[in-house]
């Protein structure tokens, strides 16, 4: 067993290994995950660290013989970064709460115990980071949410659920970029473009910026 | 080119995949048995990484806009070009206007159709793979339709007919009964947050493939494995062979097109070298899990390497051959 306050490290098949940082669900962690992806992209037969919630997962190009070294420089690594703030930018992304794609509003309300209002503006008060990108092209993960609109994910996840869905997964919450299957619950919906495969970049956000929601209209 | 005359179910354009725009959020598609696309590559002379069609479903045909080689593989197949069968693990040759047939798919899942020099869509994000949910690569990012037209690369590469032995039969794997598949995994991050005994219905459980299984992933079917205490982790990067445990205790599989990022706990990966028999194993059909560690699934990826590398090594003797009379 790892004591609770080391990294866990664990293996994805022979694709990939995951490093998951101790502690709690917040920016200064989560600035030391930056930090060590800009370091370990670095190592040879690494292909990508693909920084995730508070943990990192390194894809191999070639998968290591052995996996000692890899394991050791990770947690030398992880004692040794100094937190990486990406000054990054900050859009406002105008929101419409509830309606048919934000269905799951009521259930997260009443989950909650809390009123349809509440939940809004409880979701829609932080200025959120960006803490990773993940799930489908130009997703973005959120770190800031109020723990009082907590909600865990979905028994069976939804074979589809629509783009531009704002949506809450655990302590979570995050807008998809394009339809398809998710085990989050969505309480509303925007319209803005996250990705463009023809962009120089194609993610329009990255890791570092902030999003403020705006609430543009309930609909109960 | 090539004319698309009739398709059955979502057949799409694939390469190997676009391995490397994980911190985008985009996976890596590809071919889900990258064994046959290579082998269809290797038997046309192409580029490993040249684009085919991963055809799913039978009826198929298309139209040969000029004299090209092509090469089937993956699953077995019973096929026609201008009135001659064309055998699996086969490479062939079309002469303009010539139409090929794809009747029926005996075992297997999937069929790759591979043409001489490549079928020539733009890359996108450093491939060629049709990437379903973020609408790009591929053919305009979606299935093939009938009436679409496919370019291909020139290529002077030679004619005549040739097979190779199929990955099914030189890798086969001992103890399998018709009709199941077993693919071995290794133990992943949250296997110690179930108790013994529902690791052991883990192991011994054959899984039934649900028909809500695609490229996304497999989702299957049997006795409820769950975990000691409900886990909910945070949102970390996933590759395809991972299999989540959602709280309804039926493991999902991750696929070629599934998503980069999950928190679902996560029991086992299958192994890169099993993940092909998982592009082949049918709906309907069942699945085993067998452990491994991470040395011997090394040694499970070489024995595949040197199963392609005879391929290989057996179609450059034929070509040489061949010159030499």
């Amino acid at each position: 067993m790892t004591a609770p306050d080391r990294p866990r490290i664990s293996l994805l098949g022979t694709s990939a290994l995951l490093f998951e940082a101790p502690g709690t669900f917040d920016l200064p962690h989560q600035r030391r995950i930056w930090a060590l992806a800009a370091t370990a992209s670095k190592w040879p037969d690494i292909r990508e660290a693909i920084p995730g919630i508070t943990n990192l997962m390194l894809t191999f190009e070639t998968p290591p013989r052995q996996l000692d070294d890899l394991i050791t420089a990770l947690n030398e690594s992880w004692d040794s970064v100094e937190s990486l703030a990406i000054g990054g930018r900050e859009i406002r992304l105008p929101v419409t709460y509830g309606g048919e794609i934000g269905s799951s509003l009521r259930s997260v309300a009443d989950h909650c115990g809390l009123s349809i209002d509440d939940v809004v503006s409880i979701h829609a008060a932080p200025l959120y980071t960006v803490f990773a990108l993940g799930s489908h092209p130009g997703y973005c993960y959120l770190g800031g949410m109020d723990p009082r609109i907590t909600m865990p994910r979905r028994q069976t996840p939804l074979q589809r659920s629509a783009g531009g869905s704002v949506s809450i997964g655990g302590s979570q919450t995050g807008v998809s970029a394009s339809p398809g299957p998710s085990g989050w619950h969505a309480i509303g919906h925007t319209s803005w473009r996250f990705f463009d495969p023809s962009w120089p970049t194609p993610a329009a956000l990255a890791p570092g910026d902030t999003i403020r929601f705006e609430i543009k209209q309930v609909v109960r | 080119m090539i004319e698309i005359l009739s398709v059955t179910g979502p057949a799409s354009i694939q390469d190997l995949g676009r391995f490397d725009q994980y911190r985008f959020g985009v996976g890596t598609s590809g071919a889900m048995d990258d064994v046959a696309l290579r082998a269809g590559n290797i038997l046309l002379g192409n580029d490993e990484n040249a684009a085919g069609i991963e055809i799913p479903m039978m009826p198929f045909s298309l139209r040969f806009g000029r004299d090209m080689a092509f090469a089937l593989t993956g699953a077995g197949v019973e096929a026609e070009i201008a009135g001659r069968a064309v055998p699996p693990w086969w490479r062939s040759h079309a002469r303009a206007a010539d139409i090929l047939n794809i009747k029926a798919m005996p075992h297997g899942a999937r069929l790759y159709l591979a043409v001489s020099g490549g079928v020539d869509v733009p890359i996108v994000l450093g491939s060629r793979s049709t990437q379903f949910r973020g609408e790009f690569g591929g053919l305009n990012g979606r299935p093939l339709q009938v009436g679409d037209i496919l370019p291909c690369a020139t290529s002077t590469a030679t004619i005549g007919e040739l097979g190779v032995e199929p990955a099914d039969i030189t890798l086969a794997r001992p103890n399998t009964a018709a009709d199941e598949t077993i693919v071995r995994v290794i133990v992943a991050g949250e296997y110690d947050g179930f108790d013994a005994d529902t690791q052991a219905l883990f192991w011994s459980s054959s899984w039934k493939i649900t028909p809500q299984s695609n490229r996304y992933g497999y989702r299957l079917q049997g006795p409820a494995v769950k975990p000691k205490a409900p886990i909910e982790k945070r949102s970390h990067g996933i590759v395809p062979g991972v299999i989540q445990i959602p709280p309804n205790g039926q493991p999902i599989i991750q696929m070629r097109d599934a998503q980069t990022s999950g928190g679902y706990p996560k029991i086992a990966t299958v192994i890169r070298a099993d993940l092909w028999r998982l592009g082949q194993a049918r709906l309907g059909s069942k699945l085993r899990f067998e452990q491994t560690a991470y040395t011997d699934a090394l040694a499970a990826e070489a024995e595949m390497s040197a199963y392609l590398e005879r391929l290989r090594a057996n179609v450059r003797l034929v070509e040489e051959t061949r010159t030499c009379r």
